[in-house]
């Protein structure tokens, strides 16, 4: 935004300069946390024993993700989980909320209002975790498997609400009513006419969805004790309760608390280069899909 | 109802004085769900969600007024009435556990609305579009990781043995602080983390209520003589507030709940900093998962959600009173 008037304005400077300032403080408190996380992955052990962290590594090392991917099998488990997980859950959460956005959004279904608040009712009010807990593991047998990692997340409401508002500010619905003057039945109208031009929508709900699923540990925590179950985050999360880390290294044979060579295991770096393994992916696409993040709160948010 | 249409085809020829009976209510009610049959179809799987995952287990509310036990499940378990709540109240644990979901959320809301707001205004103003688009990307950073790997970043910062920040304090002198030890300090280190995780979020949404504005209005309010500050009070802010509005009201719909994520990732099961710490959320995790106590567990659960529910009821009627357009039903 240019200033029309050159007059040197001396509070709007002021103000600038307080803006640059606390914004560059609070980006970097929020940006040195992950420097300070990579940089000791790529420490060598000793030199965090003797120094603590810190945002140089005195030692670069890459023995810490060498431990970490020495023993692919528990990795490489976690790894696979998070995918599967990822994949499955997103299309088929996209396609939920797509589906049924779609239906609550045309206006000619003549109980969209009563179906509508039906789904929304379930914001308002829950029967708690325990009800919930009991369905998925006493009758839809959610324990250690692929289930229940995917459909405790596949439908959220709020995604389909999101859906709906887009489809309705976006679709014209002109083009759906000549599509039923063309014969297209409900089913196809969706699949061929609405879903390619809802493009931005189905990034930016796959954008959400992914991250929810890539990040999520709760569902392993609560239906998960098979290790080869687990996911990258709760593996993460164990390592990092260090009980269970330490525990499975004595049982590789890995650790004898007794050896002195031991004490040299990579733990703490080990925890950095974990964290990095873990949530590297999501970083690294950041850059790249920020922009359908923005764009999909800014859609969103403000019309609720 | 065959009756009624074999009556209408037979009064039909008496053209003149024919009276069209509408077909019944549930007749043109299956004529139109059938025209919409397929909507519907599509509809089923959501709609099968929803009632599995929430609305049956909204049945299993009961279990608040149950002692359960495993072989008689959720309906063949006995009542106890209101014993769980009794017990909940008498060991002194619901009033705390209240208190303490309710205040982190309310700094939480207040705080980071604060927060994101001031930032969005301040970002808004910036003129350098390089340092604006990368530090407006590390303020966004925060939100793409789990509370999981934020406890990493705990550890690594606050350890007590190795973290940078007992490092410095050292370098400085002081002594090294155990923040495992004792409660003191989490509440602000709880609140700040919060707020480094959520600030960027928001912001966003804020900024772009900002961008929005006219600038018109900006210019005639400079012309006039209007300083920064008093631009920004009267102006920037009266628009920022519908959006402020909607996200409020969003948030204190759930201010009974707490953000399960941050209380259990950084404290734990460490009981010392639980006193200071520990909310609904987390204790109906333990209570569930640890203890096996179904019932209080559900007791504090119902307690929870009616206290959600009636909350929205009360903030809605609110909003209708002062500002019809912005309710949330």
């Amino acid at each position: 935004m240019k200033r029309k008037n050159k007059i040197f304005q001396a509070d709007l400077a002021a103000f600038k300069l307080l803006g640059y300032v606390l914004v560059f403080i609070w980006g970097m408190l929020c940006f040195l946390p992950f420097l300070l996380v990579v940089m000791n992955s790529f420490t060598s052990e000793a030199n965090i024993m003797r120094n603590g962290y810190s945002f140089w590594p005195g030692e670069w090392t890459l023995e810490a993700y060498k431990t970490c991917l020495e023993n692919p099998e528990r990795i490489g488990f976690a790894y696979r989980n998070t995918i599967i997980a990822t994949i499955v859950g997103t299309v088929l959460s996209v396609l939920m909320s797509t589906m049924t956005g779609y239906v609550l959004h045309r206006k000619d279904f003549p109980w969209r209002n009563g179906f509508s608040f039906f789904f929304y009712f379930t914001t308002l009010f829950n029967g708690g975790l325990v009800p919930w807990y009991l369905m998925c593991t006493r009758y839809l047998g959610f324990k250690n498997n692929y289930l229940a990692l995917v459909v405790p997340m596949l439908f959220s409401v709020w995604q389909m609400i999101l859906a709906k508002n887009f489809m309705k500010g976006g679709i014209p619905f002109e083009i759906i009513e000549s599509a039923k003057v063309d014969g297209a039945n409900d089913f196809t109208i969706y699949w061929k006419l609405v879903i390619p031009l809802a493009k931005p929508l189905i990034a930016t709900l796959s954008l959400f969805a992914a991250l929810t699923f890539w990040n999520d540990w709760y569902n392993c925590m609560l239906f998960m004790n098979k290790n080869n179950m687990k996911n990258l985050q709760y593996f993460l999360h164990e390592m990092l309760s260090s009980i269970q880390a330490l525990q499975e290294l004595v049982s590789m044979g890995k650790v004898n608390l007794l050896n002195e060579e031991s004490a040299n295991l990579p733990q703490q770096s080990m925890k950095m280069a974990m964290t990095c393994i873990t949530t590297g992916p999501i970083l690294l696409l950041y850059p790249f899909v920020q922009k359908y993040f923005v764009k999909g709160l800014t859609i969103g948010a403000v019309k609720g | 109802m065959a009756n009624t249409a074999q009556t209408v085809e037979r009064e039909a020829p008496q053209a003149a004085e024919v009276k069209w009976q509408k077909p019944s209510n549930f007749k043109r009610f299956l004529k139109r769900a059938w025209d919409c049959k397929i909507l519907l179809a599509m509809l089923l799987p959501a709609l099968t969600y929803v009632i599995i995952f929430s609305y049956i287990p909204m049945t299993g509310i009961v279990l608040a007024f149950k002692k359960y036990n495993y072989v008689d499940g959720i309906y063949g378990s006995p009542w106890v009435g209101f014993d769980n709540f009794k017990f909940l109240i008498v060991s002194n644990k619901l009033w705390p556990l209240t208190r303490n979901t309710l205040l982190y959320n309310i700094v939480f809301i207040f705080l980071g609305m604060l927060l994101a707001v001031a930032f969005a205004i301040m970002i808004n103003e910036l003129t350098n579009k390089v340092f604006k688009k990368i530090f407006q990307s590390f303020m966004f950073l925060p939100y793409f990781i789990s509370w999981v790997v934020v406890q990493a970043i705990f550890q690594a910062i606050f350890g007590f043995e190795y973290g940078i920040f007992n490092h410095i304090i050292e370098f400085f002198g002081a002594e090294r602080i155990n923040f495992y030890a004792s409660p003191d300090g989490w509440p602000v280190l709880l609140v700040f983390f919060k707020m480094w995780k959520m600030v960027g979020y928001d912001c966003i949404v804020y900024l772009a209520a900002v961008a929005g504005i006219d600038q018109g209005m900006y210019e005639a309010a400079s012309i006039d003589g209007a300083n920064i500050w008093q631009r920004i009070r009267h102006i920037t802010l009266p628009s920022l507030i519908p959006t402020m509005v909607i996200m409020g009201l969003l948030a204190v719909g759930q201010i009974f709940r707490g953000d399960f994520g941050l209380f259990y990732q950084l404290v734990g099961n460490n009981a010392v900093i639980l006193k200071a710490a520990d909310i609904l959320d987390t204790f109906i995790y333990r209570s569930l998962m640890q203890t096996n106590d179904y019932g209080m567990s559900s007791a504090a659960g119902l307690y929870q959600s009616c206290l959600c529910f009636i909350t929205i009821l009360i903030v809605n009627k609110i909003v209708k009173i002062i500002e019809p357009d912005y309710t949330l039903f």
